[in-house]
């Protein structure tokens, strides 16, 4: 009897810990997290958790003073560039450890072994694209440049240093929810972080689409609806500029392969990994001294991303004999990648260049051992990749390497993502070695124009548009990287694998990447369109980001001819809509509204009244956005390739408008597959018809739920998808096409101002807060100045001020 | 009162150095250690039943306090967003309820094992016939 009930107890007891104790799937260990000793509860801060100490890590050469303002910016204060970085990398750590780390497992194809199976095809994917192979390369190349190796170490063992003095029940909270631990950062974990954006950036590939496209419609109407220029553009570098070098040579006219019949066919439908989105794009411009209300220049960057938290930037100023710099850091790199020193500013918006090719590989038989190029067999190289899998055992994974890149998917494999075909290479500019690290180093410490273009030669990818402004008053911008010197068209299409004429010669000379410096118009700006006019000697893309955002910042720019910091402030929050305002009353033209009933009328009367502001209340937005997507599908969609299995892609809203104004009558407006013979009235009509049903089915009848921020519901999300630690339906104006580019999920990821000057001003808004901890009281704590739009003032401080003043920890 | 008192005081230290399933050892421990009904030192009321009661309590109080403790300090600005995360109402009634209850289980369970196997291996109350 006792001994049964001292077994009973005693097994339910273990059981119960054992039970509480572990990870069920998904749901973490419960007794751990709930504990208030170990457990969430000691996660949760209060609003003054910072406090003035001195902390004994071990690591720094001499005492590091860092200075926390009010919006828990940490302002550096070293004596040497070692304990600089040292610095950074703890105080990183400690505000974004989990971060950090989580986004450079993602790029490493490593979230199996945190979640388990339910990422294993991601992170093949991410093994197949050859990030560790790149990853490696990269940080060699990076070693071996004794500037950036001691950069890189300090940082690695910044980051090492605070995570040795963790305890497990201060581990960040998603540790404990996923039931894992931190491992050591390493330098190559810097390396994957910038193969991270890279896979964020510089992933787009239409090639597949387009083969498609010209089997069906042929090479000429794939030219007419997808030509290499657009019909209007407001390119970067203005047009007009004369270049200031001469051209290494010209490569032969094009010769693209003409692919047979079932090439592409191969591609399974299989799991919606996205495209490269087109509403990612970022603005930056800089306006010179002439320009400028406070006679010195002024400079803007905001850059958009794929909104997410923790937030994707660090704000931090880093101060050392040598360098004294302020803005905004990204966790996993040391340094700031965009902001301003005593001399200069500068920030980046992304070149959409064509830096991605897939070659059709001839393998000689199903070994795979050897493929065809220029007239003789030759090895291939295997690599082998192991996927350590939580709670089942490690996957292997043989990637088959070309001289072009790795073949992502074989004959009889699954493609992750339909727009990456079965049987090619890949040939992707971020698998050769490359020292971004070099670039921001100099660009951290330039004074002048001439240091910034010897800063920009060291960059590779993702390719930036990196505008500069500096206190000699000049101004100048460039949209730099490493740039494959192509024939005209080479890589819009599928490329031959076995033709050496194909393959990627060299690079554009970085010096001869797209620059300008002080243009006569006294401003400077991109918007991620068109970087350069035809008079460029090298073909660098056929697409580019629609113009519509460069040209508003253009008409805008040249409408200031005395630029303040709030007029910058305002037209980073410009939601004029050009593309309404050319597209609209052309398709409003067409409409027949005497056919239009009740709610169709409502819709009409509210597009009428709307004056092209993408702003909250708004229902125009909402019409003209539905409206603008039916219509595309409707005069385009019967005209290409329709399969399933392929990626969608339809001529661009520039090509759309000509049609509209200069061929109205073009065969492509008939619908093909009715027998009827239908007109853009027809088209118009009926597209207006459909998108009245589609958003009535959505919203209700038109009215409060039709406001454009209600259907927008911008939403910024957690990295592990966990809503309660995300911002959900932010009420936002903006949109893809406009300067403040908020669509649902992608958005400006902070906003830069700064006044140069005898002493630089900085302002800032970031969508979150410094802190990456959802129990911090500065995890979303800058939101709401993000969404009315306004900036705060940094503090750019001249010394660490004296003891006692603010929260301040000594490092040593 | 007392053993609530010594198993709350007791488990709240361990807990400074051990893992959360200390509190578990604590009062094992405690209602093994501790001598039954009837003998020297001891109450009149001690059971199987008391034991678990003591231990649920004991541990209970402490998870209670410091939670609440930690909830107040922080502004609850954690408590309902973790609610919500264990996909519970995103309020904080619900994790100042269910943290209590789950380490006062668990030591509870572990307290009634401290006292049958104390009273198998080395009884101190008279055997029930």
């Amino acid at each position: 009897m006792r001994i049964g009930k001292a077994l009973l107890f005693t097994v339910l007891t273990v059981g119960l810990i054992y039970g509480l104790n572990r990870n069920w799937g998904t749901v973490p260990a419960v007794g751990s997290l709930l504990s208030p000793f170990t457990g969430f509860w000691q996660n949760a801060e209060t609003p003054d958790a910072l406090r003035t100490q001195k902390l004994t890590i071990g690591g720094t050469q001499e005492p590091v003073e860092v200075v926390f303002d009010s919006l828990h910016i940490p302002h550096v204060f070293a004596k040497n560039e070692h304990d600089l970085f040292f610095a950074q990398g703890y105080l990183t750590a400690h505000d974004r450890l989990w971060q950090m780390e989580f986004q450079t497992h993602a790029a490493a194809g490593r979230l199996s072994e945190i979640v388990g199976e339910r990422a294993l095809e991601l992170d093949r994917y991410n093994r197949r694209l050859g990030m560790g192979f790149a990853a490696e390369k990269s940080i060699a190349f990076m070693l071996s440049d004794s500037a950036t190796k001691q950069v890189l170490l300090a940082y690695t063992a910044g980051v090492n240093a605070y995570i040795a003095g963790l305890k497990p029940a201060n581990y960040p909270l998603e540790y404990k929810l996923l039931g894992y631990a931190p491992e050591p950062w390493q330098p190559i974990k810097c390396a994957y972080f910038l193969k991270y954006m890279s896979g964020v950036l510089a992933l787009g590939a239409d090639d597949l689409a387009m083969s498609a496209i010209q089997e069906k419609i042929g090479p000429a109407a794939t030219r007419d609806l997808f030509p290499d220029y657009p019909a209007r553009e407001d390119p970067i570098v203005p047009t007009g500029t004369k270049w200031d070098f001469l051209p290494v040579y010209y490569l032969k006219s094009p010769k693209n392969p003409v692919a047979g019949k079932g090439d592409f066919a191969s591609v399974m439908p299989g799991f919606s990994w996205p495209r490269h989105d087109p509403s990612i794009g970022s603005n930056n411009w800089a306006v010179g001294a002439a320009r400028s209300a406070t006679g010195y220049p002024l400079l803007a960057n905001d850059p958009h991303l794929t909104l997410s938290l923790p937030s994707i930037w660090y704000l931090i100023q880093l101060n050392a004999p040598g360098i004294n710099v302020m803005g905004a850091s990204m966790p996993g790199a040391p340094m700031v990648i965009g902001g301003f020193n005593q001399h200069i500013a500068w920030g980046v918006t992304n070149v959409g260049s064509d830096v991605l090719d897939f070659y059709k590989i001839k393998f000689k038989d199903n070994t795979r051992r050897q493929y065809w190029h220029d007239g003789q067999w030759k090895n291939v190289m295997r690599r082998v990749e192991t996927l350590a899998v939580k709670g089942k055992p490690a996957v292997v994974d043989t990637v088959i390497y070309t001289h072009h890149g790795p073949v992502m998917y074989t004959p009889g494999q699954k493609s992750f993502s339909k727009n990456y075909p079965v049987g090619y290479a890949l040939r992707w500019v971020v698998h050769d070695p490359a020292n971004e690290m070099r670039c921001f180093y100099l660009l951290n410490k330039a004074k002048n124009h001439a240091d910034y273009r010897a800063a920009l030669v060291h960059y590779a990818a993702p390719a930036q548009n990196f505008v500069f402004a500096d206190v000699n008053k000049d101004i100048a911008i460039s949209p730099n990287g490493r740039f494959p010197l192509k024939k005209r068209e080479q890589g819009k299409f599928l490329l031959d694998g076995t033709n050496p004429a194909d393959d990627w010669l060299a690079y554009i000379p970085a010096d001869q990447n797209p620059h300008v410096k002080n243009p006569p118009r006294g401003y400077v700006s991109s918007a991620n369109q068109s970087p350069t006019d035809l008079t460029y000697p090298y073909y660098l893309d056929w697409q580019f980001a629609p113009p519509e955002r460069g040209m508003r910042i253009n008409q805008r720019l040249a409408a200031m001819p005395q630029t303040t910091v709030a007029q910058m402030s305002a037209l980073q929050n410009d939601t004029y809509n050009i593309r309404a305002n050319t597209l609209l009353p052309k398709l409003l033209a067409q409409l027949r509204s005497g056919t239009l009933l009740g709610p169709q009328k409502q819709a009409l009367a509210a597009l009428n009244a709307w004056h092209y502001e993408q702003s909250v209340t708004e229902a125009g937005p909402t019409i003209f956005a539905e409206w603008e997507k039916q219509f595309m599908e409707a005069l385009w969609a019967d005209d290409l390739p329709q399969a399933d299995s392929l990626p969608k892609k339809l001529p661009s809203a520039d090509r759309t408008l000509q049609l509209l104004t200069q061929t109205p009558d073009a065969p492509w407006v008939d619908d093909a597959r009715t027998p009827a013979r239908e007109t853009l009235a027809d088209l118009a009509t009926r597209s207006f018809q459909t998108t009245v049903d589609t958003l009535t089915a959505r919203h209700g009848a038109p009215g409060t739920a039709w406001q454009w921020a209600t259907v927008k519901a911008t939403q910024i999300s957690h990295l592990a998808r966990l809503d309660p630690f995300s911002a959900l339906n932010v009420r936002v104006g903006g949109g893809g096409s406009v300067v403040n580019a908020i669509t649902s999920k992608t958005g400006p990821s902070w906003r830069l101002v700064v006044a140069l000057g005898p002493t630089p001003a900085g302002f800032a808004a970031l969508p979150g807060g410094q802190s990456g901890n959802p129990g911090s009281h500065f995890y979303l704590n800058m939101l709401e100045s993000w969404r009315k739009g306004q900036l705060t003032p940094l503090q750019f401080m001249p010394n660490a001020g004296a003891a006692g003043t603010s929260i301040r920890w000594t490092l040593n | 009162m007392i053993p609530i008192l010594l198993i709350a005081l007791i488990s709240a230290v361990a807990q400074l150095f051990l893992p959360w399933w200390s509190i578990a050892l604590v009062a094992f421990a405690y209602c093994f250690g501790r001598p039954g009904a009837g003998l020297p030192g001891a109450g009149t009321s001690w059971s199987g039943g008391r034991a678990f009661l003591a231990s649920f309590v004991g541990v209970g109080l402490v998870w209670l306090a410091y939670a609440g403790w930690q909830h107040l300090q922080t502004g609850g600005v954690l408590t309902s967003r973790m609610s919500a995360v264990m996909k519970l109402p995103a309020s904080a009634v619900y994790l100042l309820v269910i943290t209590p209850l789950v380490g006062g289980l668990v030591a509870g369970f572990a307290g009634a094992a401290g006292y049958w196997v104390r009273q198998s291996v080395w009884p101190t109350v008279a055997v029930n016939p």
